[in-house]
């Protein structure tokens, strides 16, 4: 080769690291874009179980006056913070699902190939992860509007939001460590039953902990301990302009731990690839 | 900058196990630069391995790689950044565009969208796949895929391009059509190849050849060195002398 423009420069400059980093945003974005289905199933999801489940479970449950609400709440309102973190839950391990379906077609490998640090990488994809959800959560907040469920005040809508980028974060985070243990495409509705199902229903996304409690001890302490929990009260307080320091700590937390992961699994000297490869 | 004094890839004494099993046992060799060296080996030889490792998928137990002098493992930046990879498996996004998939790429190197554009259509002219910019890369056939593949890894102007059996599912007319473009490459402009396959009649006389079988480097050199060295008339009875099994696509 005559010329080497780029290659004369050791490493990557401030600048090529925002290039790489909207690049992979940018890809996440026209991916969802162009899958429809994908964000209409997004949508769905979380307007049948308003629709349907909390207009039928309205008269079974009552909820008491508990924080964040200062009076008593609708049934269908109490749930739509849950409902939204069910959102980012989904797209979490949704993204999980793409990094293996990505990894069988090699796009993964691709990504892998860039010669920014894998870590800078890893986050890149999990930031683009977590802009899509947040956008999702925003598509449903709109239609929910139109069915009456909003904050006290319109300022709810931006005092959710650095709330929604933090369990964008987390879900994400989970999402792509599981996918670096799964073996193959077909595990995820493993995934499905061991970890979407336990994560929302042992959570307080549709019933306030007071009542589990009431019933079982025991699954009270396990709702406390589901990271999931946290990232629905973190949400539910920050719609109303209110600030919840333990789901915060423990949301952060759990990122952190998450991520730290997910980035030794993929490390290529930890040789988690590597036994995938030779298995 | 340029860097004529180091080879475009040297492997030195690389092993690596999965387990018990042996994929590569001690494999040395060196790829002069601006030339097309051929990876012949049959399926289970150790070549996905070997290309898993000089791309970094994972890191050999011991042995050192090393792309343009530069150490795949102490620094991985600088040896990615001047290697081009075409893989096996079909790794284009198929809801984007042919040129929105050369711009992702060319942003994972640092490269900007206007430079991306601009590196993009030279690597599209160079496998002639300039016209088809804008189509959807779902609506090419598997040939013009691999094309694109080819002109990707070579958007951020790399000075080594490996392939992965990069014909495996190609018609013949599209594997000529590959072959014909990538040697044109070489001899254009310079390009350092590696090419996996377990085709012998992909390989020409004047070719550099490595013969890899269960995990051990057999021969290396010009095939027309190594059917003298093995005393037969042609590079699929000279791969027969040596590993004692048929090659596909033995073209005698």
């Amino acid at each position: 080769m005559s010329a080497e423009p780029a290659q004369g420069r050791k490493g990557f400059t401030l600048a090529q690291y925002l290039i790489c980093m909207k690049g992979i945003v940018w890809r996440e974005g026209l991916r969802f874009v162009h899958q429809r289905e994908r964000f209409i199933s997004a949508l769905v999801r979380p307007l049948v179980w308003l629709f349907i489940f909390a207009a039928g479970f309205r008269q079974v449950l009552g909820i008491s006056i508990i924080p964040p609400y200062d009076t008593y709440v609708l049934y269908e309102v109490y749930i739509t913070p849950g409902l939204m973190a069910m959102i980012q839950l989904f797209n979490g391990m949704q993204s999980s699902l793409s990094m293996v379906y990505d990894r069988e077609m090699g796009s993964m490998r691709t990504l892998l190939m860039s010669p920014a640090p894998r870590w800078f990488v890893l986050c890149s994809k999990l930031l683009a992860g977590a802009a899509v959800s947040v956008m999702q959560v925003y598509a449903y907040l709109l239609i929910a509007y139109f069915w009456e469920i909003e904050p006290p005040t319109k300022w709810g809508y931006v005092t959710v939001f650095p709330a929604l980028v933090l369990v964008g974060l987390m879900l994400g985070a989970l999402g792509m460590l599981l996918s670096s243990l799964i073996k193959q495409l077909e595990n995820f509705a493993g995934v499905m039953n061991f970890v979407i199902f336990p994560m929302f229903f042992a959570s307080s996304a549709l019933y306030p902990l007071w009542r589990v409690q009431e019933s079982s001890p025991l699954l009270y302490w396990v709702c406390q301990l589901n990271p999931f929990t946290h990232a629905v009260e973190l949400i539910r307080f920050s719609f109303y302009e209110k600030f919840e320091p333990t789901s915060f700590l423990i949301v952060l937390g759990c990122t952190v731990v998450f991520l730290g992961g997910a980035i030794l699994a993929y490390d290529p000297s930890r040789g988690l690839l590597m036994r995938k490869a030779g298995a | 900058m340029t860097e004529p004094t180091t080879h475009a890839l040297a492997v030195e004494h690389l092993s690596h196990s999965y387990g018990a099993r042996k994929a590569l046992d001690d494999v040395s060799f060196v790829l002069r630069r601006g030339a097309f060296a051929a990876l012949l080996g049959l399926n289970g030889a150790g070549k996905s391995t070997l290309f898993s490792l000089v791309t970094r998928l994972f890191v050999a137990r011991t042995g050192e790689i090393s792309v343009l002098g530069h150490d795949v493992n102490r620094e991985p930046g600088e040896a990615l950044r001047r290697l081009g990879v075409v893989f096996q498996q079909r790794t284009l996004d198929l809801d984007l565009s042919v040129m929105q998939n050369m711009v992702y790429h060319a942003a994972l190197h640092g490269i900007g969208a206007r430079e991306a554009q601009r590196c993009g259509a030279a690597a599209l002219e160079k496998v002639a796949m300039a016209d088809r910019a804008g189509d959807k890369a779902r609506d090419l056939s598997g040939g013009q895929m691999r094309r694109v593949e080819i002109a990707r890894a070579l958007v951020h102007e790399p000075t080594l391009v490996i392939l992965d059996e990069p014909t495996v599912g190609l018609d013949v007319n599209a594997r000529a059509d590959i072959i014909a473009h990538v040697r044109k490459l070489v001899r254009d402009d310079g390009l350092s190849v590696l090419w996996t396959t377990h085709l012998i009649d992909e390989i020409a006389p004047t070719d550099d050849v490595l013969v890899l079988h269960r995990g051990k480097l057999l021969a290396q050199g010009n095939a027309q060195q190594i059917m003298a060295q093995t005393g037969t008339g042609d590079v699929g009875a000279a791969f027969v002398a040596l590993t004692g099994a048929v090659a596909q696509g033995d073209a005698r």
